[in-house]
């Protein structure tokens, strides 16, 4: 009973954040108040107006877009090659890719920028999308990597003793028994994409930054609701997203049984 | 199929020359006005050490200490529930809810937090926003994710019947929680907590805002020289440090894993 009152007091808490900015960005004036004082559109308006967002969701488009493409069968050939490629230390080649995740973002942030500028590269999109490739492939391998190593090779074996080529093999019986991995790598690799700060707000400016940088500026020059509006459709899509892959995988077999 | 891994670790490689890129300015001489560098100078780390610069470095030692307590006890409870539910469904609305502000991103998260702490829904009877408690409550939230999902790892795989075996022998519930699934949970109490403390010391959007520039930690001095100071030499030297408390805290904890294996 303790433990119940408990665990629906911290649930509470570690949700109280979203609700508020839910109510919030029906505030219907610039000075926030809580509960709102009646019900109004018009932040949202304004966050879909607001000329620099437009420009941002473009570059957030273009951005995640180029770096999901790339980290997908990157990072599926990664995992086949950890399950299958008989490495001598698969641990440690996983681990190995698994590394971005644990630098921190301002250390990655402020290399990138450094190379970026090296290279001439700052007002281009190409270092956000290299760096995003390399934050989201961990998610990619990982989601990926717990399909595989649900596949029984047999199927395969099965296909290629009736006289599939390697290639049709690969298209007509390992992708298709991959397709949850897929779709879960898919989901992860956008959202953590999409949502990335950090190295991004090192590598902007003006004219490629991303949503989240965006929002960040605005936040910090202005304090009406127009980025509550925003959040709350960022956190809608999550929500859904994270409800999709649930269904599609189960999420405790990717978090909570870890390798 | 060990070619299949090549692209990946090319992906990684690229981030790894960031790294270096980082490692080499942070020992390259500052030149005030400019974003070219001097030579070879060890005057960045000597920075750090300065006494304006070094209180930064101890209050995000302090600030990722509490936040690693606090996150430990508020996620224990959820994290069990997490792993001993027997109702799939519960289960799956308990992840999903962890999840949730795991993925929603960390702007979204800290606006959150600044509408809460700052006096829009309730009126806090000391300051809240922009001071260290303030972002302090931010940091643990921020954290309890990735903390349950650590601690339920590790509940899962503490079996009932010690438990109940317990519960049988006579002692009483917080009695069989201190002496029988704690002391197995171990291996995830002490895992979660380097990791959340390493995540913490280098924590950046929380602080920045919730902190409002009142309270910073070391990302936040990076962030100050890197991109408003143009010192980039000296935001190096900063974000070494971080890169290396995180990787040492890391390396930690691959022994801790290391010694428990059979």
């Amino acid at each position: 009973m303790i433990l119940r009152l408990a665990v629906l007091g911290l649930l509470a808490f570690m949700t109280l954040p979203t609700v508020v900015v839910i109510a919030v960005s029906f505030n219907p004036t610039a000075i926030l108040s809580f509960p709102p004082a009646g019900l109004s559109l018009r932040w949202y308006a304004n966050a879909l107006t607001y000329p620099q967002f437009q420009r941002a969701a473009v570059n957030s488009l273009m951005v995640t877009g180029g770096a999901v493409l790339l980290a997908l069968p990157i990072g599926t050939a990664a995992a086949l090659a950890l399950e299958r490629g008989r490495l001598r230390a698969p641990g440690a080649w996983a681990t190995v890719l698994l590394s971005p995740l644990v630098v921190p973002g301002v250390a990655a942030g402020l290399g990138f920028l450094i190379v970026a500028a090296f290279l001439g590269l700052l007002q281009s999109r190409v270092v956000l999308i290299a760096a995003h490739v390399a934050l989201v492939l961990p998610f990619v391998v990982r989601s990926v990597w717990v399909s595989v190593t649900n596949l029984d090779p047999a199927l395969e074996r099965a296909a290629a003793s009736l006289g599939a080529t390697p290639w049709r093999v690969f298209r007509r019986v390992t992708l298709p028994l991959l397709r949850p991995g897929l779709f879960a790598a898919l989901l992860f690799a956008v959202v953590v994409s999409v949502n990335e700060f950090v190295v991004s707000l090192f590598i902007s400016t003006r004219v490629n930054e991303i949503l989240p940088v965006a929002m960040f500026t605005y936040v910090v020059n202005y304090t009406d609701p127009t980025i509550a509006a925003l959040s709350t459709l960022f956190i809608v899509a999550t929500f859904l997203v994270v409800w999709a892959i649930d269904r599609v995988v189960d999420l405790s077999a990717v978090f909570l049984h870890h390798r | 199929m060990k070619l299949l891994l090549a692209p990946a670790v090319g992906v990684v490689a690229v981030f790894a020359a960031a790294l270096a890129a980082l490692l080499q300015y942070s020992v390259l001489e500052f030149i005030p006005g400019s974003l070219r560098t001097g030579g070879f100078t060890l005057a960045n780390f000597r920075g750090v050490l300065a006494p304006g610069y070094l209180d930064y470095v101890w209050d995000t030692a302090l600030l990722s200490v509490a936040t690693t307590g606090l996150t430990l006890v508020a996620s224990y409870p959820i994290a069990y529930a997490l792993a001993r539910t027997p109702s799939r469904r519960i289960r799956s609305w308990l992840l999903v809810l962890t999840l949730a502000p795991f993925f929603t991103g960390a702007i979204v998260r800290t606006y959150a937090w600044m509408l809460v702490l700052g006096n829009t829904v309730v009126t806090w009877p000391v300051p809240m926003l922009f001071t260290e408690r303030g972002v302090l409550v931010g940091l643990v939230h921020f954290s309890m994710p990735t903390m349950i999902l650590l601690l339920a790892a590790a509940i899962s795989h503490v079996d009932p019947v010690y438990e109940r075996a317990a519960t049988s022998l006579g002692a009483r519930p917080a009695r069989v929680f201190w002496r029988v699934t704690l002391p197995l949970s171990m291996p995830g109490v002490v895992s979660g907590s380097l990791i959340v403390f390493a995540w913490t010391f280098s924590a950046f959007p929380t602080p920045e805002l919730l902190g409002g520039g009142k309270v910073k930690m070391i990302a936040n001095v990076v962030k100050d020289l890197a991109l408003d100071s143009f010192n980039w030499p000296g935001a190096a030297a900063f974000a070494m440090l971080a890169l290396a408390v995180t990787l040492a805290l890391l390396a930690g904890l691959s022994r801790v894993a290391a010694g428990r294996a059979p």
